[in-house]
C-alpha cells in the first residue's frame, strides 16, 4: 500500500514541477549551473568507468576464445555491442544513480531540514519548479555524456585488445565494423533519455519529502540510490522488451 | 489586519487547533506563546498558509484566504515576509543574493534599483558590510538580520517570525526584538511572533495569546499579562524565579 502512495504522491510531485515556471533569467541560470554540477562534473567518473569497462570487456572475451575457428574479430564486435548496448547507457546510469543522485537527494534534503524549502514556498515561488525542473533540463544532456561512454569504453576495449596482445587494431576495427545497427545507437540514446530523467525525478522525490534531521538526509541519500538503481534496471527491461524484443 | 476565526486543524486523530479565533492588528508587535506542543508552530504555518485548516477562515484585510483564487493566493504570499527559526537563508547564495531573491523573482527591477532596495534593508537591519558573505561565515544574529532584512525586502503587508530569538544571546536578542517592532511600526505591518521568550513578551507584546493544548487559553497585552489571574499563564510565563519577582515588584508598585 505504501508503494501505490509513493508513486501517487512521486506523479503529483512531476506533474507540479511542471506548473507556474520560475521567470526565464533566473532558470537559465539554474539550467547552466546543474549541467555543470550533474554533467560536466560527473565527466571524469563517466570516461574513468568506461575506459576501465571497455577493456575488461575486450579481454574477459579475448579469454573465453579458445576455439581458434572463432575469428579474433570477435572482441571488437563484443565490446562494441556491450559497450554501445548496456554498459555505456546502463552501467553509466547505474553510477549516476550514486554520484548525482545522492547529491541531489542531499541537497533538497537538507534545503527541507532547514527550512529553505518552507521559505521558497512562503515567498509563493513554485519550489518544486525552482529546484527540480533545471535538474530535469539538465539531465536532457545525458544522452551527451553516454555518448562519449560509448567512445572511451570502445577505446579502452581497443587499447586493451591491442596493447595486451588479443588481437590486432586492424581484427578489432574489423569487428567493430561487423553487422552493425544504427538503431543500437539510437535504443541506446533513447534509453539513456528514460534513464536522466528517473535520475533527475527520483531523487529529487526522497530529498523533498524527506522528514526529519540530518540523520534522514542520509538514509534518504540510501533509499533513493537503491530506488533509483530498482526503477532504471525494470524500464531497462521494459524498454529492451519494447525497442529490441 | 488578520482575523482568524474558529479554525481547526488535525493531523490524523492529533486534533492540535481546536477552534481558535483572534485578531492580529496593523502595526502591532503580536506575540503566540504557549509550552512546546501547544499548537503555535502549526498555528503560524496555517496564518501563512503552509497548512490548510478543516475548519474556520483566515481574512487578511477582508481577503478571505479559502475563498481566494490559486493566483489570488500567490499574490497574497508576495505580501508575506516570513522568518524562519533557523533563518532558512539560502546557503548557496550571499547575502546579498539572499536578500535579493524575491525581487528577482517577482519584480521587474533593474539590477541596479535592486540593488539598492537590497542595500538600504541591509543598513536597516545594521548590516552594511556583509553583502558578499555567505550564510557559513556569518554569526547567527546576523543571519538572523538577513533573514528579516530578506522579510521585508519586498515591502510585506504582513511579517511572521517563528521563535526569531532562538539560540541568541540575550543581549543580541533585545536587539532582533527592538528590530522587528521598529520595522512593524515603521512600515505599518501586521506581524506576528511565535516566541518562546519571556523577554520579548515583557517588552514587545502589544498583544499576546496564549495557547494551552491548541485552545486560545489568554489573550491580552504585556501590561495585561502581569495582572492576569489565569493559572495556565502565570504558570508559564512566571515560571523562572526573576519573572516571579519582576510580577511581585510590579503588583506592589500598583498597590
Amino acid at each position: 500500500m505504501n508503494y501505490v502512495s509513493s508513486i501517487g504522491s512521486y506523479s503529483i510531485m512531476v506533474r507540479e514541477v511542471f506548473k507556474k515556471p520560475t521567470k526565464w533569467p533566473i532558470m537559465k541560470s539554474l539550467i547552466l549551473k546543474e549541467i555543470d554540477e550533474l554533467i560536466y562534473g560527473s565527466m571524469g567518473i563517466i570516461i574513468f568507468i568506461s575506459f576501465f569497462i571497455g577493456g575488461v570487456v575486450a579481454i574477459q572475451t579475448a579469454l573465453n576464445i579458445s576455439n581458434p575457428l572463432i575469428p579474433r574479430n570477435l572482441i571488437g564486435f563484443a565490446t562494441r555491442q556491450s559497450v554501445i548496448l548496456e554498459f555505456a547507457p546502463t552501467f553509466t546510469s547505474i553510477i549516476m544513480a550514486g554520484k548525482v543522485g545522492s547529491y541531489i537527494t542531499s541537497s533538497i534534503g537538507t534545503m527541507r531540514v532547514t527550512e529553505q524549502i518552507d521559505a521558497l514556498e512562503v515567498m509563493g515561488v513554485n519550489s518544486l519548479n525552482y529546484l527540480v525542473f533545471p535538474k530535469i533540463i539538465a539531465m536532457f544532456l545525458y544522452p551527451f555524456a553516454v555518448a562519449i561512454a560509448m567512445y572511451v569504453g570502445i577505446f579502452g576495449g581497443w587499447i586493451a585488445g591491442v596493447f595486451g596482445g588479443f588481437s590486432s587494431s586492424a581484427d578489432f576495427v574489423e569487428g567493430l565494423q561487423l553487422d552493425f545497427i544504427p538503431f543500437h545507437v539510437t535504443y541506446s540514446f533513447i534509453k539513456s533519455v528514460v534513464f536522466a530523467f528517473v535520475i533527475a525525478t527520483v531523487p529529487s522525490y526522497h530529498g523533498y519529502y524527506m522528514k526529519g534531521g540530518a540523520l534522514e538526509v542520509g538514509k534518504a541519500s540510501t533509499t533513493a540510490f537503491v530506488w533509483t538503481s530498482v526503477v532504471i534496471i525494470i524500464l531497462n527491461y521494459i524498454l529492451t522488451q519494447l525497442l529490441l524484443g | 489586519m488578520i482575523e482568524v476565526n474558529n479554525i481547526h486543524k488535525s493531523f490524523g486523530d492529533n486534533h492540535v487547533l481546536k477552534g481558535i479565533s483572534t485578531t492580529f492588528e496593523k502595526g502591532k508587535t503580536n506575540l503566540i506563546i504557549g509550552s512546546s506542543g501547544s499548537g503555535k508552530t502549526v498555528f503560524v504555518k496555517c496564518l501563512l498558509g503552509l497548512f490548510k485548516p478543516e475548519e474556520g477562515t483566515i481574512s487578511y484585510d477582508g481577503r478571505i484566504y479559502s475563498e481566494l483564487t490559486l493566483a489570488e493566493r500567490r499574490n497574497l504570499r508576495q505580501e508575506m515576509g516570513m522568518v524562519f527559526q533557523g533563518s532558512a537563508l539560502f546557503d548557496s547564495m550571499t547575502v546579498e543574493g539572499n536578500v535579493m531573491f524575491p525581487l528577482e523573482m517577482f519584480t521587474k527591477q533593474s539590477r541596479s534599483e535592486m540593488l539598492e532596495r537590497v542595500n538600504f534593508v541591509l543598513q536597516r537591519v545594521n548590516l552594511p558590510d556583509a553583502n558578499n558573505r555567505f550564510p557559513a561565515e556569518i554569526s547567527g544574529g546576523m543571519k538572523k538580520r538577513v533573514a528579516i532584512a530578506r522579510a521585508i525586502v519586498m515591502k510585506p503587508k504582513y511579517l511572521f517570525c517563528d521563535e526569531p530569538n532562538s539560540g541568541l544571546d540575550p543581549k543580541t536578542a533585545i536587539i532582533i526584538d527592538n528590530l522587528i517592532q521598529e520595522i512593524t511600526q515603521e512600515y505599518d505591518i501586521t506581524t506576528v511572533i511565535n516566541s518562546h521568550d519571556m523577554n520579548s513578551v515583557m517588552e514587545i507584546g502589544e498583544k499576546i495569546i496564549f495557547l494551552k493544548d491548541g485552545h486560545k487559553e489568554w489573550e491580552g497585552s504585556n501590561k495585561e499579562i502581569f495582572k492576569t489571574d489565569n493559572a495556565a499563564v502565570t504558570n508559564f510565563v512566571y515560571s523562572s524565579e526573576l519573572f516571579k519577582k519582576v510580577r511581585q515588584m510590579y503588583i506592589e508598585e500598583r498597590n
